[in-house]
């Protein structure tokens, strides 16, 4: 059934290509013919260009495959032809499910495709195709481990990538191939501290733990000069004191080589980037943020980890467990820390009992002089409970309460010889083995606790106690004389029902006793050794050889036999009870392995600090690097100009004619439409604050807002003649814009000459998706644009640098004042008006942009009473108006200074402009580079306040240089003619950095401006104002392209 | 990182598996049965079991054991946690009837956690503030701990990209704090406001500790008289509660129970409200309250039959209570203002608040 439509189709597909040197029927050969070659020529096949070939071959090997012949050679070439297509598919989405399809074939054979198609993602200019990129990599690593040199190679390249994005997995890329090329991290380690807020939870796991180990490797102990001091604290105190004279001097010397201790930049940064992720709510990101502070912080800013980590007990009972392991360690080596925290580590009834025996682990840990009687009246509650492993851990702890707080050693007995009392023989056990290793602490003041203790002999079942007991009532024996004999009769006579670990101690005490006293525990001794002469178990039998010939004297037995007593009763030291979690933090916290206290496979050592400190110039990066452009950037890099620099590019013409019209083009949009919506808030923040209850106001305004919308779509679009043309290409979706246009200016479009350059400032609007929006914050985006572009070319052919209209200005590179019309001559029936920024600050107001007006009076009649009236300002904006002016002789020209405060938006201020006789409706539209004024900083500065403004807040954009805007003057001219910045000095020769604050609330707006290899050159601006980053983007690179 | 994962349900059987580098065989479980039953109750099983060649990594939900084995060193929080986020995600998706609606779509956006292209009709945001009180009262009735942990629940429906905020009268209570990553935190830095575009739908907006210096009011007391005797079968048993600090709001949906000793056979009681209901079997006594109200305390009153022969038992029940107080953040907690930036609509803004018992244990 299955092989004849096969064949049929073979055959027809054959013969319909018309390619008889394949049309052979390859499948169907027999046994006879040579495999190999007919698989050549399917390769060939699939090798071929010709897509009908690809398609027979293809149909061949399915019905290869459906008679059950084998055609895994082939693979290869079918992957290369299913998965390697869609590698190059325009789509970003697609491109990066093709690399996940390939990376995820675990077959040797496919290694090297899938190695080019990693090399090729890993410079896709998509940040979601490098990062799964990134994902690759490891799965091709543990399937041909040969590939690491290369791998590495690619993943230096992603390393120095700027998106988050990409950041945490090409981290993880890093830990499991090459973790121990730690030089890697060094040009990127500030990137890494700066990006860490923005990448993704699981990223930020990862990094934080790479960056813990890399801080061990680079950085000096913080609490370097602490340690040496507790070191010669300890050395005075143990060495001898010839030993300490001869240190003495040598230890002066260390120390006064030793220069006080200060900490790198680098790794203050790292603390300082890594504390807001203790705010976290992914229980993994705040455990790996406790670790590095424990690892790397000094003791002093330690502490701020507890809270955080105290929280986490609120979380699921697994992520209690493990963070209370990591309590339990911590709370070892630094003690003061979940001391104010004690409470949180109560325990319920209602704990699962691994919990409950953990959180005791920290009580004892916790536990000192101040607060030992409120634990152990907490314990006292303990001890009841039902949970009898629970109570028998609480048994443990007060032992080692007791060992270490010599204060309430003696109540913590007293407690404890009352339990023996207790009902519970488990209960009973415990404590006899834990008073035992009290009492061997001062086994003279304690013989009646002994005495208690040889009653219960009869009672208690427990091996591990009787066991216990009878030691002690062996090594103290000399204390009960009396009772000592009579335990052992007791025991003789059970001892062959006795466990193991009890007639091993039976045989102890009857050879103590023996030695002490002969004379009435002889016979018994004999006794007890014969029995054990042929116990079952090996160890007694040998315990019993041993023990006969070690204390009766025979003509054999050696010398030995006189160091009998000295043998068996020596002064025996004390059990040190200490916590099982002490010096477990040589793991790193938090990993797998120091949850086992064994090394998992896979673990890195956390190093030991450096000594000296290796040099710190190794993470300076003169020029940030990154991910050079491939061919398919070059190719789109004209036509695109992306909003946002994290989804650049995907909204490109290529992408408009995919099927998916959602995948590129929403996202761009999504993301443009949040960052500015983000910082609308900052802008609108004061007016909302006010108007909260006046809803019927905020209708209005926003009626009328729409009425200046239009009216100024309907004044400008004509003059946008040009400006706007070229970002038609990045049109994403036709259908999308068209709608727009109807929305914001369907009036305008109507009266349209130019249909084109309204649809793409329209466009801007469907980029921005406003139909959403409010129209004050968003409206201005595109008509600023128009004015600044468009009606600057249309007054191009002025003489704009008159000397009367150019104040002396602030910033010291700026070149020419550009001037905007008010009023035109025929709308003012001859009284022109035109305005400029002056960039001056506006005395009276730091606050506002101060405006030049220039109005000229071309009537033949005097112009009286010409003042500002109605200012309409949006709320929070505030106009100063200027001085009414009485007279304007015709001919004439007055300029007068006024200033408006946008609230740092380009919104417009709407007032009128008054005559005795006439009234005129005007605006003014800040152009966004003038709502700022230069700021004079550093280059140190400059690069600090650049760190503190990186992820969301960062925007970058690549554009090429026109031939004549490559000096540095026509690059500096143009760049502060389109915005009132001032210059930082740069020691880069072809980098240039520009500083402002935005006149209303100060926020720094950072400029740099990278040239690179060719025209090519790069765009970064750093404004908590994302809005006015996006628009200042596009101001200064139309600027430059001009 | 993660190998593979096994789903176990109640009775042992492994009902689903995944492997995602090659096949681990299922044996490998029986490391976790061997821990299983060395563990007696599901929630002892150790979250971290090594193995020969590998390690169990396994978190407990809905009687359900979700095994992850993984190979070499990770952060066991990394899995665990992950492990949890996957519950979450099945209990979102299989929990809610617009399962579509639930799938991220925003892989590529600078907003990953918010779908793109929402739509509404009706705009609205709901905001419960709910307060957890977390403590332990002695057998006196006084307070040995007690804390008060929050969370702020949001239930967003809003058409585009919002953005909102959300203003504290009182934010200094705020001891301790997690966000949502949609929360700005530089803002909540400089001006204690939380800023955010919001995902949408359901999510946890932030979860809050207060801190320790404010006195905790305990809503509710609860006077009792529990005790065996030696040398009777029988042992007396009486609680009874009433309204403590409650602000003059209602305490209801009280429930307690308390975990008998072992050698109680059986209970005879009367309560004065609500219904109460012994198992003989797990020895848990429950007992529904209702509402508490002041001028007629609701009393659990009877005898106890114990088990002829034993001894009495040493420890004395614990009582878990649950309560909850509506329209009361225990703390004082209050919200001052909600805004929306970035979209034209006015919105409907809803607060709730609420104050519930958390781990709130009574020794007796």
């Amino acid at each position: 059934m299955a092989a004849s439509p096969a064949y049929g189709e073979e055959k027809g597909g054959s013969s319909s290509l018309g390619e008889p040197e394949y049309g052979h029927d390859p499948a169907s050969g027999g046994i006879f013919s040579s495999d190999y070659k007919r698989h050549d020529d399917l390769k060939e096949m699939l090798d071929s260009n010709k897509d009908s070939l690809k398609l027979e071959a293809m149909k061949r090997i399915v019905a290869m495959i459906a008679r059950g012949k084998n055609a895994s050679d082939l693979f290869p070439a079918v992957v290369k032809n299913v998965a390697c297509k869609n590698i190059e598919d325009p789509n970003q989405l697609i491109r990066a499910s093709a690399l996940r399809v390939l990376s995820s074939i675990r077959v040797p054979i496919i290694v090297p495709i899938m190695m080019l198609a990693i090399k090729e993602a890993a410079s896709d200019m998509s940040p979601y195709v490098r990062k799964t990129a990134a994902h690759a990599i490891p799965k091709l690593y543990s399937l041909d481990s040969d590939q690491k040199d290369q791998l590495i190679e690619v993943i230096e390249k992603l390393l120095a990538d700027k998106t988050t994005l990409v950041a945490g997995s090409v981290v993880m890329a890093f830990e499991e191939v090459c973790p121990e090329r730690i030089d890697l991290i060094h040009k990127n380690y500030r990137k890494l501290c700066n990006l860490l807020i923005d990448v993704e939870e699981w990223g930020q796991v990862v990094i934080i733990n790479m960056l813990t180990r890399y801080a061990r490797t680079q950085f000096l102990s913080p609490n370097q000069n602490e340690s040496l001091l507790e070191e010669n604290t300890e050395k005075a105190f143990y060495g001898s004191e010839e030993e300490d004279a001869k240190d003495a001097k040598a230890e002066a010397a260390v120390l006064a080589k030793c220069k006080p201790y200060v900490m790198d930049p680098d790794h203050r940064l790292l603390l300082r980037n890594t504390k807001p992720l203790l705010q976290s709510r992914n229980a993994a990101v705040v455990m790996a943020v406790a670790q590095l502070y424990f690892h790397l912080a000094p003791k002093a800013e330690v502490g701020v980890i507890a809270k955080a980590l105290v929280r986490l007990l609120r979380s699921h009972s697994e992520v209690q467990y493990v963070v209370l392991q990591n309590v339990a360690t911590m709370s070892i080596k630094r003690r003061g820390m979940f001391e104010p925290y004690l409470k949180s580590f109560y325990i319920r009834s209602t704990d699962p009992t691994q919990i409950k025996i953990l959180k005791l682990e920290v009580l004892t840990n916790l536990a000192n002089e101040t607060n030992i009687s409120t634990i152990l009246r907490e314990f006292q509650t303990y001890i009841r409970s039902m949970d009898k492993d629970f109570v028998a851990a609480t048994i443990q702890a007060i032992g080692r309460c007791a060992t270490n707080i010599g204060k309430v050693r003696d109540t913590c007995l007293n407690g404890l010889v009352q339990l023996l009392s207790n009902r519970d023989e488990l209960v009973v056990a415990e404590s006899v083995v834990v008073i035992k290793k009290l009492l061997q602490m001062q086994p003279a003041q304690h013989s009646e606790i002994i005495k208690h203790m040889a009653k219960l002999t009869d009672n208690i079942q427990v091996p591990m106690a009787r066991a216990s007991i009878l030691w002690l009532i062996g090594e103290y024996c000399e204390h009960v004389p009396k009772i000592a004999p009579d335990v052992l009769r007791k025991m003789a006579k059970s001892f062959t029902n006795e466990e193991d670990i009890v007639k091993l101690q039976v045989i102890n005490l009857a050879a103590k006793l023996y030695l002490t006293n002969s004379k009435q525990s002889k016979l018994l001794t004999q006794y007890v050794l014969n029995l054990a002469k042929y116990d079952q178990n090996y160890d007694i039998r040998d315990r019993a050889r041993f023990i006969r010939q070690l204390i009766v004297p025979t003509e054999k037995s050696g010398a030995l036999n006189k160091y009998a007593k000295k043998l068996f009763l020596a002064q025996k030291p004390a059990p040190i009870l200490e916590s099982s979690f002490k010096d477990r933090d040589h793991f790193q916290l938090g990993s797998l392995s120091h949850l086992l206290n064994a090394k998992a496979v896979g673990y890195q050592e956390l190093p030991d600090w450096p000594d000296e400190a290796p040099d710190p110039s190794v993470r300076n990066v003169e020029v940030p690097e990154w991910t050079k452009c491939t061919s398919r950037e070059k190719r789109k890099e004209k036509v695109e100009k992306p909003f946002y620099s994290d989804s650049e590019g995907e909204s490109g013409p290529t992408e408009s004619a995919d099927s998916e019209p959602e995948s590129g083009s929403e996202e761009n949009g999504s993301s443009s439409s949040s960052g500015s919506s983000s910082s609308g808030t900052e802008e609108e923040e004061e007016e909302e604050e006010e108007d909260s209850e006046e809803q019927s106001e905020d209708k209005e305004e926003e009626e009328e807002e729409e009425d200046i919308g239009t009216k100024k779509a309907k004044k400008k679009a004509p003059q946008g003649r040009k400006g706007r043309a070229e970002t038609s290409s990045e049109e994403a979706s036709t259908s999308e814009s068209s709608s727009s246009v109807s929305d914001s200016g369907s009036e305008a479009e109507a009266k349209q000459r130019k249909p084109p350059s309204s649809k793409a400032s329209s466009k801007e609007i469907s980029l921005l998706d406003l139909d959403d929006f409010t129209p004050p914050p968003v409206q201005p985006i595109p008509s600023s644009s128009i004015i600044s572009t468009s009606l600057v070319t249309d007054l191009e052919g002025l003489t704009l640098t008159d000397s009367s209209l150019t104040p002396t200005l602030l910033s010291p590179a700026f070149s020419a004042v550009k001037t905007y019309e008010l009023l035109h001559r025929m709308a003012g029936e001859g009284l022109a008006v035109e305005y400029c920024f002056s960039r001056r600050p506006f005395p009276g107001d730091p606050h506002m942009v101060a405006i030049q007006i220039q109005i000229s009076n071309n009537t033949d009649t005097e112009v009286k009473n010409l003042r500002v009236n109605e200012p309409k300002p949006l709320s929070g904006m505030r106009i100063q108006e200027f001085p009414e002016i009485e007279h304007l002789a015709p001919g004439d020209t007055a300029t007068v200074l006024m200033g408006i405060d946008f609230c740092d938006s380009t919104q417009a201020a709407n007032f009128q402009l008054c005559t005795h006789t006439r009234q005129f409706y005007v605006s003014i539209q800040p152009p966004v580079g003038e709502l700022m004024a230069p700021v004079f900083m550093s280059e140190n500065e400059f690069k600090k306040e650049q760190g503190k403004l990186m992820g969301m807040s960062e925007i970058t954009e690549k554009l090429t240089l026109p031939e004549k805007c490559q000096s540095d003057h026509t690059i500096v001219q143009q760049l502060t003619s389109a915005a009132n910045v001032g210059r930082v000095p740069c020691g880069a020769s072809n980098e240039y950095r520009f500083a402002a604050k935005t006149v209303t609330s100060g926020s720094l707006v950072l400029i740099t401006l990278e040239r690179r290899e060719g025209s090519m050159a790069q765009l970064t601006i750093n404004s908590e104002k994302m809005v006015i980053g996006t628009m200042l983007v596009k101001d200064i690179i139309q600027a430059l392209a001009q | 990182m993660i190998h593979s994962l096994f789903l176990i349900n109640a009775s042992g059987d492994i009902f689903l598996e995944k492997h995602w580098k090659s096949v681990v065989s299922r044996s490998v479980c029986d490391y976790f049965f061997e821990a299983q039953e060395r563990a007696s109750e599901a929630e002892n099983v150790p979250p971290v079991i090594p193995t020969p060649h590998h390690y169990l990594l396994s978190v407990y939900r809905h009687k359900i054991f979700f095994v992850a084995v993984i190979q070499s060193e990770v952060p066991p929080l990394f899995v665990i946690e992950f492990l949890h986020r996957v519950v979450d995600t099945f209990q979102d998706y299989f929990g809610s009837t617009n399962v579509g609606d639930q799938l991220p779509t925003g892989q590529l956006s600078v907003v990953p956690w918010r779908r793109t292209g929402v739509k509404y009709t009706n705009n609205e945001a709901y905001f419960d503030v709910i307060e957890e009180i977390d403590a332990i009262i002695d057998k006196s009735g006084s307070t040995i701990t007690a804390e008060i942990q929050g969370v702020i629940d949001a239930y967003v429906k809003l058409t585009g990209m919002p953005d909102l905020t959300l203003s504290f009268m009182n934010p200094r209570l705020l001891d301790d704090v997690s966000f949502h990553p949609c929360v700005r935190f530089k803002r909540w830095e400089s001006e204690r406001i939380l800023s955010f575009i919001p995902p949408d739908g359901n999510f946890r907006l932030l979860s809050y500790h207060v801190s320790a210096q404010n006195l905790v009011a305990i809503p509710v007391y609860v006077k009792h008289n529990i005790s065996f005797r030696d040398s009777s079968s029988l042992g007396r048993f009486e609680i009874t509660m009433g309204p403590k600090q409650t602000m003059g709001k209602t305490v209801e949906g009280v429930m307690v129970t308390s975990q008998m000793p072992k050698s109680v056979l059986n209970m005879t009681l009367t309560p004065s409200q609500g219904t109460h209901v012994f198992d003989p079997v797990t020895k848990l006594l429950s007992w529904d309250v209702g509402k508490i109200n002041p001028q007629k305390l609701p009393s659990l009153k009877g005898s106890v039959s114990l088990q002829a022969g034993t001894s009495k038992p040493d420890e004395n029940p614990t009582i878990n209570l649950q309560f909850k107080i509506q329209q009361l953040a225990i703390s004082g907690l209050k919200v001052n203002r909600l805004d929306m930036y970035g979209e034209k609509y006015k919105p409907f803004k809803g607060i709730k608040y609420m104050t519930k018992a958390g781990k709130f244990q009574v020794r007796t």
